[in-house]
């Protein structure tokens, strides 16, 4: 669910003859819903995500940023804690250590444990503070939710313990317009301050670089958008920005 | 019934206290809101959803709504005594049921929707100023809920109906005395969340209050979702 959302994101990011061309449904002006808000009316429209039909008209479930494309109407929520979903990249925090495996924070309403199998490599039972101490600063995937919790494992590429940099929270969702349309944004950012930043999807963002400078631009346009994320031509004002 | 009756602040019979309202107060909170009615100000923060403890109390069909409601030791003029008390207790579980018809939290099974209720300035209304702050903290929160709530305290001052009444309006004595009578309702419609008593009025004079809580209503709603649309314009 939240993919669809990144994407449906991202689409509205370029300009409307971009999406023309790729013979994707035109993303109509968004707009700002309050729950019960009749956002469309007629026949034809179908409710999405966030929203529910009454009679002949759309109406919307929750708080966020209405968005027509084509036919269907959906409501993205802008505010709110993080919804952990399958295949997330989140970083945490490390809370405590088990008999196997550590208990990590990552911001959510369950709590996250990454088992020590799950880890890149054989650790030692008796010193896994050697590997990941309670304290430390870790990326990670969510590969299953279930009745427990949150599994994790780190047995990816770019997973692991955070070293150097820093990391800054924003509001988690507004994680999938700092990414941007298949990584436009972040690849601007990194481009434009020449620095190195992993986005957790909820919210927290690390910033690893030498170069200081560059990290404090770069949280600062991260934290612009985080926080102008209903702005039409958002890429644009961040490239002024960052000139 | 008396042929000019003044409300002691000059306000009309049915004539609201300035309401302002702001939302996203709390930057910790996961969603937050202030509402006032005049000199009565509440606050309310949402957590969550969250884990549930303890676990007991976890439901694995749905996720359940926690309010807490209590008035500022500073609220009164009269220090008011920290902690839990007969009083906030009960409202803390009306102002849960005023909420939970709109609340859709099928989404987050064995998890708890916190919901702190503050009154920072108490001047009569206060559980109705706090069912609105919640209504547009939720909704802030990104709880998925159907629509708004909206409340508001009506009325009677001897034998006049009047609406949203200040301290001084609720001490009155003379006559049938002073009636309560605060409603909340979803807005738009014509469905109830709370319906509360205190004083008395005959039966075929509710419909009256009813008809004047809608009208109300219909002011506070706009109140909230000026409020609520605002949010990225501080």
């Amino acid at each position: 669910m939240r993919k669809e959302n990144t994407e449906a994101h991202e689409a509205s990011e370029d300009t409307e003859s971009d999406i023309r061309e790729e013979a994707e449904p035109i993303v109509k002006k968004r707009k700002i819903v309050i729950p019960g808000e009749i956002i469309v009316s007629g026949e034809d429209f179908l409710p999405s995500e966030g929203a529910r039909r009454e009679g002949n008209d759309i109406v919307s479930n929750r708080f966020g940023l209405s968005e027509e494309a084509g036919r269907v109407v959906k409501v993205i929520p802008i505010t709110g804690a993080f919804i952990p979903r399958r295949n997330n990249v989140v970083i945490g925090r490390v809370t405590n250590i088990t008999m196997n495996g550590w208990v990590i924070d990552v911001d959510s309403a369950q709590s996250a444990f990454l088992p020590i199998d799950e880890s890149p490599r054989f650790i030692n039972k008796h010193e896994m503070d050697q590997f990941l101490a309670i304290g430390d600063i870790l990326v990670a995937k969510i590969w299953s939710i279930n009745q427990r919790g949150i599994d994790l494992s780190l047995k990816s590429r770019g997973l692991g313990k955070i070293e150097g940099g820093f990391v800054f929270r924003v509001s988690p969702n507004r994680v999938p317009r700092i990414i941007g349309r298949e990584g436009s944004m972040i690849s601007l950012i990194k481009e434009k301050t020449q620095t190195d930043l992993t986005v957790g999807q909820n919210g927290w963002i690390w910033i690893s670089t030498e170069n200081i400078e560059g990290a404090i631009k770069a949280r600062k346009a991260c934290e612009f958008i985080a926080e102008n994320i209903h702005l039409e031509g958002l890429t644009e004002k961040v490239e002024e920005m960052l000139v | 019934m008396t042929e000019k009756f003044k409300r002691q602040d000059g306000r009309k019979l049915n004539e609201l206290r300035p309401m302002s309202a702001k939302v996203g107060v709390i930057p910790n909170a996961d969603g937050s809101a202030m509402f006032s009615f005049g000199n009565t100000i509440a606050i309310a923060a949402v957590y969550g959803p969250r884990l549930l403890h303890p676990q007991h109390m976890q439901d694995p069909s749905t996720g359940i709504l926690r309010v807490n409601y209590d008035l500022m030791s500073f609220s009164v003029s009269d220090r008011k005594k920290p902690g839990p008390s007969r009083r906030s207790q009960e409202i803390s579980k009306m102002t849960e049921y005023a909420l939970l018809p709109v609340l859709d939290l099928r989404e987050f099974p064995n998890t708890v929707i916190d919901v702190q209720v503050y009154i920072i300035q108490a001047d009569a209304g206060t559980r109705t100023a706090g069912i609105n702050a919640a209504s547009m903290a939720l909704a802030h929160a990104g709880i998925p809920m159907k629509n708004l709530i909206c409340s508001v305290a009506i009325g009677k001052q001897d034998q006049e109906i009047i609406v949203d009444l200040d301290k001084h309006e609720e001490d009155f004595e003379e006559g049938e005395g002073a009636t309560d009578f605060p409603v909340a309702k979803i807005a738009n419609t014509e469905e109830y969340t709370l319906m509360q008593l205190d004083g008395k009025i005959p039966p075929a004079r509710v419909k009256e209050v009813l008809a004047l809580a809608n009208k109300s209503c219909e002011e506070i709603y706009e109140v909230q979702k000026k409020a609520l649309k605002e949010v990225f314009e501080k």
